[in-house]
Formats: C-alpha cells, sequence, structure tokens
C-alpha cells in the first residue's frame, strides 16, 4: 500500500454499536483507474429508478433525442427526471426487465443509439453559484435528475428542500464504501476531489451550513490524503478517518461516527443540523451547476473471482450489464451468481439482460468456491450474537421469531421499520438463519396490509356514500339526477387530481425548485400511466378476445336453442294429436 | 350458615349494582362489535355471502346471524382475523358462496362492444364504473374492487374481469426457505408463492444444495 | 445469462452451533478429568451412559416428530447437555439414574417443548430435578475414588457397582460414601448446631476429598474462562451468578454467622462456579438481552443460597437456574436495549420538543 502524504488527518471520535469486519475483497479494482465505456447500441431507461414517484415519459416511440435530452420528467414532490444518455433514436416505451429482486419487469424507455453521440445545448452553466439563489439552484438539480448515489437514490432536490435552509449546520460526505468488494467512491475521491469539494461547496451555499466533515475509513489512506489536501484552502472543511468497519457507511451510523448525534427512524438528520451526502453525488451536483450536465452516468465497480478482469467504469445509465461485464473481459467458467450491490446489501440479479440503474454501484460475479458454503438453517439457539452486532441497536431475534410466526404487530413493537437491512445479524448467525430475509417479508407484508387496508377504507367510503346518495334519489327524483351526473364527474375530477394527471403538472412546485421551464414536448406524450396497477395490453386483448369468444358461443348456442326450440314445437304438434287420442280427457297443451 | 347466606346475597347485590351503574357510565353507542368486525372485512361490497354489503354481513356476525366463513374475497386470512377477534375456531371457507381468488382482480369494459346502457354503472356498489347515457362507460381500475357485480347486468357482456398486475410498488418478498432446495430463475408472480415447508423434508445429502429463497 | 437467486446477503459461515459445541466440550475437560481423578470412574461411566441414553432419545424422538436427524445430532447439543448433566450425578449411583435422567432431559425437557432453541428449562437441570425428587437416596451416592478405608474401585469394579450393585470383596458402602461439603452444612443445620465449626473443619481437615469442591470450582473455572476467551460466552451470567452468590450469602452471613456459611464456602462447594459458567450461560434457556443477563444470573445466585440456607435440598442451583428459567419472557420483555434514536438524553432536534420515540 502506498504511504499516504504526511497530512494529519484526525480520527472519528466516536462509534457505533455493533457491526462486523468481513474481509474487504477490494485488491483486485482498488488500484484500477475509471474507464470509459464504448458506445453500445441499446439503452434501456426505467422510469422509477429513483425513491418516490415514477417519472413520466416526454418523449414519444420514434422520436430522435440528444444526449443529455430530458426523456421523462419527475413529476411528484419526490421524484426525478431520466436523461438520455447518448443521442438516438426512441425505439419503444415499453415494459422491460429491470434489476430486482424479484425479477420483476417495470415501464421502460428504449433508446437506440445512433452512434453519433451528439449532445444537446447544456443547461445554464453557474460557476459562479453563489449568485444564484438556493430555490434555483434546487430547482436545477431536479431538472437534472440528481439523485443519492450512495444506493439510496433518494431524489435529492426534495432532500435538500426539507426544512428551513438555515437550520442545517454541517454537511456530512460519506466517503466510508464500507461495503467489500466496492471501490467506485474509492477510486472517484482519488481521481476527482475537485469535483467532490466544489460540489460540496455548493451545497454547503444552498443549505447554509458552515462546516463540511467527510468521513472516510481509514482502509483508503489514498483517498484520505487526496481530499485532505483537496480541501485544505477551505477552512470549513475537516477529513476524518473512520475506523474500518461495516456498517461505517450507513448513513445514520455514519452521522453518530462523526458527530454523536443518533438520528432515530422517521426524523430527518437535517431536524438535527445535519445533511449526509454520498461523495458521488456531490460531484454530480457540480456537473449540474457549474457545467450545465444532467445525470447520465455513474461508476460502477465490477468485480469477483466470476470476472475476467475486474475494473471500475464510468457507466452511461440504461447500458445493460450484460455489456458492462464484457467490457470486463466476460465472466470466468463456472460463474453462476450475479450480485448488483456489494455481498451484504446487494441481491442476486436473475439475467444480465437488465440495465444499469442509478442504483448500481456495484457488479459482483461469483463462483460455487468463491463464497463460503451455505449450510442449511438450524434453529435459533438464542445467542443474541445478532443483537450484539446490530449497528441499530435492535433485538434480531425477536424480529425473527415474530416474523416467522408471521404476528407483524408484534415485530413492529420491536422496531421493524429501524432495520436497515445491513444483514450484519445473518452474517454473524451461528445457526445460518437467513434473518434479513424475514424481516423483508415482513416489511412487504405490513406495506401490502396498509396498502389493502386504505384501499378497504376508501371501498367503504364510496359504498357508503353511493348509499346516501340512492337515498336521496328516492326523494328527489329529478334533481336528484342531475345532482347523479354532477356527482359522478365530480368524483371523476377528484379522483383525477388525487391521481396523477395526465397532463404536464411539473413546475408546481414553485416554492421548492423554482419556476423553471421544463424542455418544451415536441411530440405529444405517450398517456402512460405507470400507476401501481398497471393492467397490461396483452390482457385487455386476451380479455376481449374472450369475450368476443364468448358472444360468438352464446350467439351460436341461441341459434341452436332456437333451432331445438322450433323443433321440439313440431314435434309437440305432431305429438299433440296423439296424445289427445291417447287421453281424450285432457287436452292441456303443455 | 344463616350469615354465609346474608353474606353471600350481599355480595350478590353490590356487584349487581356496581354492574348496573357500569352499563350506564360506560354504554357505547351503536354496536362497536359490528364496526370491529367491519374493519376487518375487505368492503368489495360484492353481496358474495348474501347480505347488501360489508357493514349488513358484519351485523350479521356481531348479532349471531351470520358465520365467519362466508366471505370468498376475504378468504382464510379474514377468517382468521375474525376468529381471533371473536375468540371462536376458525373454519374453513363457505364454498357455496364461491372461492377465494389467488390473484385480484378488477372488471375491464370492452369499449368496442359497449353500448352506453349504463346498467353496469347502477351495479357497481362503489361507482368504480365511470360514464353515462349513451357515452362509454368505462371502469375506474384504482376503485374496482373486483365484486363482480357488474358482469351479470350487462345486456352485451362486454365485461371481463382481468388479473391485476402487481408492479414493483407493491412487490412482496416471499416467506423465507427452511430447507434446502434448487430454484429454477423464479418469474415474477403477482402474489408470493407461500413457501413454508416444514423442515422435515428429507435433505438430499447427494445434490450440490444451496439456501435460496424465492428471489 | 441467466442466474438462480438469493435475496439474503452471502453469510460468513464461520460460525456454527457445532463450533459452539465444541468448544463447550473443550472447556468441560479440565473439570472432568478433575473429577475423575478425585470421585473415579463413576464419573465417566455416568458421562458415557448419559451420552449414549441422550443420543438414542434425540435419535427417536426427531424420527417420531418426522425431522431431520443428522443435522441435529450433528451439531452436538444433547452431547453437551448430557455431559452437563451427567456431572450433577452422583459417582456412585447406578446405572440407571444417568440413563433415565437423559431420557428424560432429552425427551421431554427438550424435544416436546420443540427441539433445540425452543425449550423454556434448562433440559440437563430438568433431569437433574426429576431424579432428584423422585429418588432422593440413590442421589447421595457420593463417594471418593482415594481411598477412605473402603478402598478405591478401578474401572471394572465401577462398573460391576453401577450395573449390578456388586463390590469387590472387603469393601462396604458405607466405607465408600461420604456425606458431600452441602449435605454435611444441611446435617448441620437440621440439627441445629452452629455452622461455623463445620466449614471451617472442612477446609482445615487433612482431608484431602474436603477439598473436592476446591479443586471441581478451580477446574471448571478454568473451563468458562476459556469459553469466555473464545467468546462462545459472555461475562454477564457467570459475573452476575457469582455475585448473587456472594452478596446473598454474604448477607445471611453477617446477619448470623452461626446459621450461615460463609460466602466463600457457598462460591466454592456444590456446584456453584460449574453452575455459573456451564449451566446458566445455555443460550436457549438464559435471557437474551444484556441487561437481562445481568438480572438472570443474580437471581440464579440469590435463589441459589436461599435454597441451600432455607430449603430442604442441600444443592440449590439447580432449581434456581429452573425457576428463573421461568421468568426469563419476562425479563427479557422488560430490558429491551434503546434502539438508535430513540435514547433519552440524546441530543434533541433543532427546535423539536421531544427527541423521538
Amino acid at each position: 500500500m502506498v504511504k499516504p502524504p504526511q497530512l494529519k488527518v484526525p480520527q472519528a471520535r466516536f462509534s457505533f454499536h455493533g457491526g462486523i469486519h468481513p474481509p474487504e475483497n477490494k485488491t483486485s479494482t482498488r488500484d484500477r483507474p475509471i474507464k470509459a465505456l464504448p458506445l453500445m447500441p441499446r439503452y434501456v431507461l426505467p422510469l422509477h429508478m429513483h425513491i418516490g414517484a415514477p417519472a413520466r415519459a416526454v418523449v414519444a416511440v420514434g422520436q430522435r433525442v440528444k444526449k443529455g435530452q430530458v426523456l421523462a420528467q419527475a413529476t411528484d414532490f419526490i421524484s426525478a427526471s431520466i436523461h438520455a444518455p447518448t443521442s438516438g433514436v426512441i425505439s419503444a416505451i415499453t415494459e422491460h426487465a429491470i434489476p430486482h429482486p424479484g425479477g420483476l419487469g417495470a415501464m421502460a424507455i428504449i433508446l437506440d443509439a445512433d452512434g453519433r453521440d451528439e449532445a444537446i445545448e447544456p443547461m445554464t452553466p453557474w460557476p459562479d453559484f453563489t449568485a444564484q439563489t438556493p430555490t434555483e439552484l434546487r430547482g436545477r438539480l431536479r431538472e437534472a435528475g440528481i439523485v443519492g448515489l450512495g444506493g439510496a437514490v433518494f431524489p435529492t432536490a426534495a432532500k435538500l428542500a426539507t426544512g428551513s435552509a438555515a437550520s442545517v449546520h454541517t454537511l456530512i460526505l460519506n466517503g466510508a464504501e464500507c461495503e467489500p468488494y466496492i471501490t467506485c467512491d474509492d477510486r472517484l475521491m482519488r481521481e476527482q476531489p475537485f469535483e467532490i469539494v466544489q460540489g460540496a461547496a455548493i451545497v454547503l451555499h444552498m443549505m447554509g451550513a458552515s462546516r463540511c466533515l467527510i468521513g472516510i475509513e481509514d482502509n483508503k489512506p489514498e483517498a484520505i490524503a487526496t481530499l485532505a489536501e483537496a480541501s485544505r484552502a477551505d477552512a470549513r472543511f475537516e477529513t476524518i478517518a473512520v475506523p474500518t468497519r461495516y456498517p461505517a457507511g450507513g448513513e445514520k451510523q455514519l452521522i453518530k461516527v462523526l458527530t454523536n448525534v443518533e438520528v432515530p427512524r422517521g426524523r430527518r438528520a437535517t431536524e438535527y443540523g445535519l445533511l449526509c451526502l454520498n461523495v458521488a453525488t456531490v460531484a454530480a451536483i457540480y456537473r449540474a451547476v457549474v457545467l450545465g450536465e444532467p445525470m447520465i452516468d455513474r461508476i460502477v465497480t465490477v468485480t469477483g473471482a466470476g470476472i475476467v478482469q475486474p475494473d471500475n467504469f464510468r457507466v452511461p445509465l440504461g447500458t445493460k450489464i450484460s455489456d458492462v461485464i464484457a467490457a470486463a473481459g466476460g465472466y470466468v467458467a463456472g460463474t453462476d451468481r450475479l450480485i448488483m450491490g456489494g455481498p451484504m446489501m446487494g441481491f442476486a440479479l436473475h439475467e444480465d439482460d437488465v440495465p444499469v440503474i442509478k442504483a448500481t454501484n456495484c457488479l459482483l460475479a461469483l463462483r460455487p468456491q468463491d463464497r463460503p458454503a451455505e449450510p442449511a438453517p438450524q434453529p435459533c439457539i438464542r445467542c443474541s450474537l445478532c443483537a450484539e452486532a446490530c449497528p441499530a441497536d435492535l433485538l434480531p431475534q425477536q424480529l425473527y421469531w415474530y416474523a416467522r410466526a408471521k404476528q407483524f404487530d408484534r415485530t413492529v413493537e420491536y422496531h421493524l421499520f429501524d432495520c436497515i437491512e445491513c444483514g450484519v445479524c445473518s452474517a454473524v448467525c451461528p445457526s445460518h438463519l437467513p434473518l434479513v430475509d424475514y424481516y423483508r417479508f415482513a416489511k412487504t407484508e405490513l406495506w401490502a396490509a396498509e396498502r389493502d387496508q386504505s384501499k378497504a377504507s376508501l371501498a367503504r367510503t364510496r359504498f357508503e356514500f353511493r348509499n346516501e346518495r340512492l337515498e336521496r334519489i328516492k326523494t328527489e327524483r329529478e334533481a336528484a339526477l342531475n345532482k347523479k351526473r354532477q356527482n359522478l364527474a365530480t368524483n371523476t375530477a377528484a379522483i383525477e387530481a388525487r391521481d396523477a394527471p395526465a397532463g404536464a403538472t411539473v413546475g408546481t412546485f414553485d416554492d421548492a425548485f423554482g419556476t423553471y421551464q421544463p424542455q418544451p414536448v415536441s411530440a405529444p406524450a405517450a398517456g402512460l400511466d405507470t400507476a401501481a396497477l398497471v393492467i397490461t395490453d396483452s390482457a385487455v386483448a386476451a380479455a376481449r378476445a374472450r369475450a368476443k369468444a364468448r358472444r360468438a358461443q352464446l350467439d351460436a348456442d341461441r341459434a341452436v336453442q332456437a333451432h331445438a326450440n322450433i323443433q321440439i314445437d313440431a314435434q309437440e304438434a305432431t305429438e299433440e294429436p296423439a296424445k289427445a287420442q291417447a287421453e281424450p280427457s285432457k287436452n292441456n297443451p303443455t | 350458615m344463616m350469615t354465609a347466606i346474608l353474606v353471600a346475597a350481599g355480595l350478590a347485590l353490590a356487584f349487581g349494582l356496581l354492574l348496573g351503574i357500569a352499563a350506564q357510565w360506560f354504554h357505547v353507542e351503536g354496536n362497536p362489535l359490528a364496526e370491529k368486525i367491519d374493519a376487518l372485512l375487505p368492503q368489495t361490497q360484492c353481496g358474495q355471502c348474501g347480505f347488501p354489503g360489508c357493514k349488513p354481513y358484519a351485523a350479521a356476525i356481531a348479532e349471531g346471524r351470520a358465520d365467519i366463513n362466508q366471505c370468498p374475497p376475504g378468504g382464510d386470512a379474514t377468517i382468521k382475523n375474525l376468529a381471533d377477534l371473536l375468540g371462536v375456531e376458525p373454519k374453513p371457507l363457505n364454498a357455496d358462496n364461491g372461492t377465494a381468488k389467488t390473484v385480484p382482480m378488477v372488471a375491464v369494459i370492452d369499449e368496442a362492444v359497449c353500448i352506453g346502457c349504463t346498467k353496469c354503472i347502477q351495479a357497481c356498489p362503489v361507482d368504480a364504473i365511470l360514464g353515462a347515457a349513451k357515452q362509454m362507460h368505462t371502469v375506474i381500475a384504482a376503485e374496482c374492487t373486483g365484486c363482480e357485480l357488474c358482469i351479470a347486468p350487462c345486456p352485451v357482456d362486454c365485461i371481463d374481469m382481468v388479473p391485476v398486475a402487481i408492479g414493483i410498488e407493491g412487490f412482496r418478498f416471499p416467506y423465507p426457505q427452511t430447507q434446502r432446495v434448487l430454484l429454477a430463475p423464479p418469474l415474477a408472480t403477482p402474489t408470493p408463492t407461500v413457501v413454508d415447508q416444514p423442515a422435515n423434508a428429507k435433505l438430499d445429502e447427494l445434490t450440490r444444495e444451496r439456501i435460496v429463497t424465492h428471489g | 445469462m441467466k442466474f438462480p437467486t438469493q435475496t439474503a446477503p452471502l453469510p460468513e459461515a464461520q460460525n456454527s452451533v457445532r463450533r459452539v459445541m465444541l468448544i463447550v466440550l473443550l472447556a468441560l475437560m479440565p473439570g472432568t478429568l478433575v473429577a475423575i481423578a478425585l470421585l473415579g470412574w463413576g464419573v465417566l461411566i455416568n458421562i458415557m451412559l448419559a451420552i449414549a441414553a441422550g443420543l438414542l432419545a434425540e435419535a427417536l424422538m426427531l424420527k417420531i416428530r418426522a425431522r431431520s436427524v443428522r443435522p441435529a445430532i450433528y451439531d452436538g447439543s444433547v452431547v453437551v447437555l448430557a455431559w452437563i448433566f451427567a456431572l450433577c450425578l452422583p459417582n456412585l449411583g447406578p446405572w440407571w439414574l444417568p440413563v433415565f435422567g437423559a431420557i428424560f432431559a432429552v425427551v421431554v425437557a427438550k424435544q416436546l417443548y420443540g427441539g433445540l432453541g425452543f425449550n423454556l428449562f434448562n433440559p440437563a437441570m430438568v433431569g437433574y430435578v426429576v431424579l432428584l425428587i423422585s429418588f432422593p437416596e440413590p442421589m447421595t451416592r457420593w463417594g471418593p475414588a482415594i481411598d477412605v478405608g473402603g478402598g478405591a474401585l478401578n474401572f471394572m469394579q465401577s462398573l460391576a457397582w453401577s450395573f449390578n450393585g456388586v463390590l469387590p470383596s472387603g469393601v462396604g458402602y458405607d466405607g465408600l460414601s461420604v456425606a458431600t461439603p452441602l449435605d454435611h452444612v444441611r446435617e448441620q443445620l437440621t440439627a441445629g448446631a452452629p455452622i461455623h465449626n463445620a466449614t471451617l473443619s472442612l477446609f482445615n481437615s487433612g482431608h484431602l476429598l474436603q477439598a473436592w469442591n476446591l479443586w471441581l470450582g478451580l477446574a471448571f473455572l478454568a473451563g468458562g474462562l476459556l469459553m469466555l476467551w473464545r467468546g462462545v460466552i459472555r461475562w454477564h451470567i457467570p459475573v452476575a451468578v457469582i455475585t448473587g452468590v456472594l452478596v446473598m450469602s454474604g448477607f445471611l452471613w453477617l446477619l448470623d454467622s452461626a446459621k450461615h456459611a460463609s460466602p466463600l464456602f457457598h462460591l466454592l462447594t456444590g456446584a456453584t462456579i460449574f453452575g455459573a459458567f456451564f449451566v446458566a450461560t445455555d443460550p436457549v434457556t438464559a435471557s437474551t438481552t444484556p441487561r437481562g443477563r445481568l438480572i438472570f444470573g443474580f437471581g440464579i445466585g440469590v435463589l441459589t443460597v436461599l435454597i441451600r440456607s432455607f430449603g430442604s435440598y442441600p444443592d440449590g442451583v439447580a432449581f434456581a437456574v429452573l425457576l428463573m428459567n421461568l421468568s426469563v419472557p419476562l425479563i427479557d420483555y422488560y430490558t429491551q436495549p434503546k434502539v438508535f434514536g430513540h435514547k433519552q438524553g440524546k441530543l434533541q432536534p433543532n427546535g423539536a420538543g421531544e427527541g423521538g420515540k
């Protein structure tokens, strides 16, 4: 390891509870400089690459776009825009496989590159960003589609809009990168420290904060030295070495380590005067504000013994993961697992035909011999090693018992939603229990139950209102009929106002983000509905086909029945005289 | 002997008085039990239980006129919740009323066939169908509870039930497996497949095993 | 390219139940060897019989419950259970004591509750207590290996005694068996005689065997320290048990030193140290929170002394453990650690009144 230049960097004074020290496995990529990727023929850009409401497409199939052009606009307050990573033609807007633990797909814009890589005019560069107001700067971040690149992909403009600007006094840059194998932030800190420091200065100006702490784990001495040197001129900056322990890079854990403040779940760090951003996010902020470039790429570490040549790449968003792996030399024979993210918090991908999204920080390919054998889970022996290691001070064994028994209200009592899913408990468990799986299961069950509950109460309200309405109709006929039509129209309008409207309503959050002009839409919007319930065209077509077939069958049946009826009548007509003859006293027409 | 009888009688009087006072003081309007039961029902308002809506069914259960296993949209989960609330044994769903659906469904109107007769609008218990006489009708998918009451009245039979595809926002992680199996890459399923297999299945020590969960 | 998937992170798989059990067995070795040296082959016979019976019972029960047998046997938890249980038994007892006790412990106290990880009570202690209550006389057949006028028994003779009740010619049972120090104290208490003479005599007498508890205690302490060092147990429970014993016995001794034995006596006799490090630390039945463990251990220590002083059994560790096992769910519920961010006294959010929870 290179000895860092002699710059005295303070050590972090505080620590968090628990944590483990897994093998770091960073040597294969920590000294590989970031490489660019060649242009690929096709890019897939999911509309929902961030926390919050999905973006709404503002281009149409067949439209020609340029690099950096906005393809989808942010919709809700917490939402982010998507931009073209290169120039080309929109070939489709459809469901496509995306990186997802369940292998689900989502709506995505498919861009066929034309190879020319032409860029549009950047947004107005603001090299003197201090002349801009925080509101304008936030608007720029929103326009540029900046989201947190530490893995949470929370829209940064919304994050910086929380709370009044005056209340944040300390900005924390998260350069910890505690997860094994990942080196993308390490390389960025070593190669582009100026962008990071300038980006941080922009945020300091936006939030009115007075100091910036840069937290870097002490297994990255070069990065510590580089950033300390780059920020030396600005007295507001302080680079602090954090003891290497997973998960020191978790936002709440890093805040605790650097400032001894514990931010509970449900509260933002800004309420405590703190703001924590990943180093890659602030570098992107610099590019957006000073250079006017939207977020169209990110650094990805491609590593693991299953990769022929592990490396760090600057990957345009939407690049197929199979293309990225090919650029790294392809798979080593016998690779059977591809993980997006690190070994602790990542998830395994079903296939590599999925795109790189804003959350993709690492691609980890492994063969069976590169990971410890995974024995079957044994019963929990209540040893509490998990509780000793939990960085959130939870009782994982209790959460496990209750999640296993599906007593979800008890899991909430034991603070299930404080769990950051770091995986430390699963790693130390002597019974090899997949603890995090249980917590994820419990969380999604609780969320689904909440959704069902709100849906049910809405249905109940609508039902009761309908009954009320019918009552009124009974008493006032004429006026009630008009009122009914009026009510139907009002309900529809209310629903439309409640849901995301079909028209473009971006720019309504003027107070937070300023009145910026979104790029003019040259083609009508594709009218997509990216709500949670998606009825695919194929399902509707199938339903129509079935209905048609059923109608045809019904018609045929009716015809057959009619014909049969005629026959029966005829038969009866012939039978009647015979019957009448047999029973002359009875002359009942059947 | 006499004192014992007097004491017992006195106690009985005293407690009876206390109970009477408590009944007055703590009296609650309405039938809170029916409301609690109603809160557990799925609010589909389909009528498959034999009552015109979930509230009447809840009232019937509270009064003992109806059993707890009459609701197909609620399925076994609702029966279990009702059993827990009322302190009775859960029982299997009454198959006479229909079967529980595994996948949530919504109604879809074939617009090419719809004649604008408003019969389905009148039938929908939650006003989920938009339209007017001689105008196009359409089902508001977000409000449709899947009760299927609109299908019968339609004279041109243009309404069909379509399974709802649950997107990434509605994804549910499945219950973790507790035994070793080899899994092929799973396809996305609309509802999580509950794979709570007990650990009593034979382990095959010869095949290479890994713990995998339904991704 | 398609891949099979897993959502949980890669486990490190360095720790395992088997590893934990092997370290516990290693830690039991010093104490076991000292016990064999002081008490004779009966100890080893008891251990072997208990392990055999326990393993058979576990295998049979798992088969009946249609569970997989191999991993449960492989992880060694039954061996540890049987070993600890057998060390509590008198060395001159008959063969059916360890067999019956082990079967009861495994079947009733462990498997019928649901198997490893599900039992409420410490199975070794349940087995011991059942034997103590059902067969009080055989459970008092303690005797040293060293000749006290009756001659020592070799291995074959011990086997013969254990299975057939046959002693070699010239050896009488009365010459073999000896009252344990705690038995002695109990007799004295019942007789109303002052204790301190007895305790003094126990340590100052020429009888080496009277110091057997001291040597045993030291050997088990060594084992306990090994387990602490390897991270198999935590310090909370042993320290709390010992503290509880010292505090309670010290309190009683100060009150009336004639009627109560000294704290040192309580610490070094009977199963105090063995119980503190090996019995009370059973993870399945002990408390799981750090503060809860302190309360749990302290309760065991206090109850042990109380039962020894005021109860009708000479040693109270087993009963104390079982009683505290009962209260573990309650203790766990009220000693939950404060979750990150919900601790009192932490920095308040700007301008907000209440900081968390």
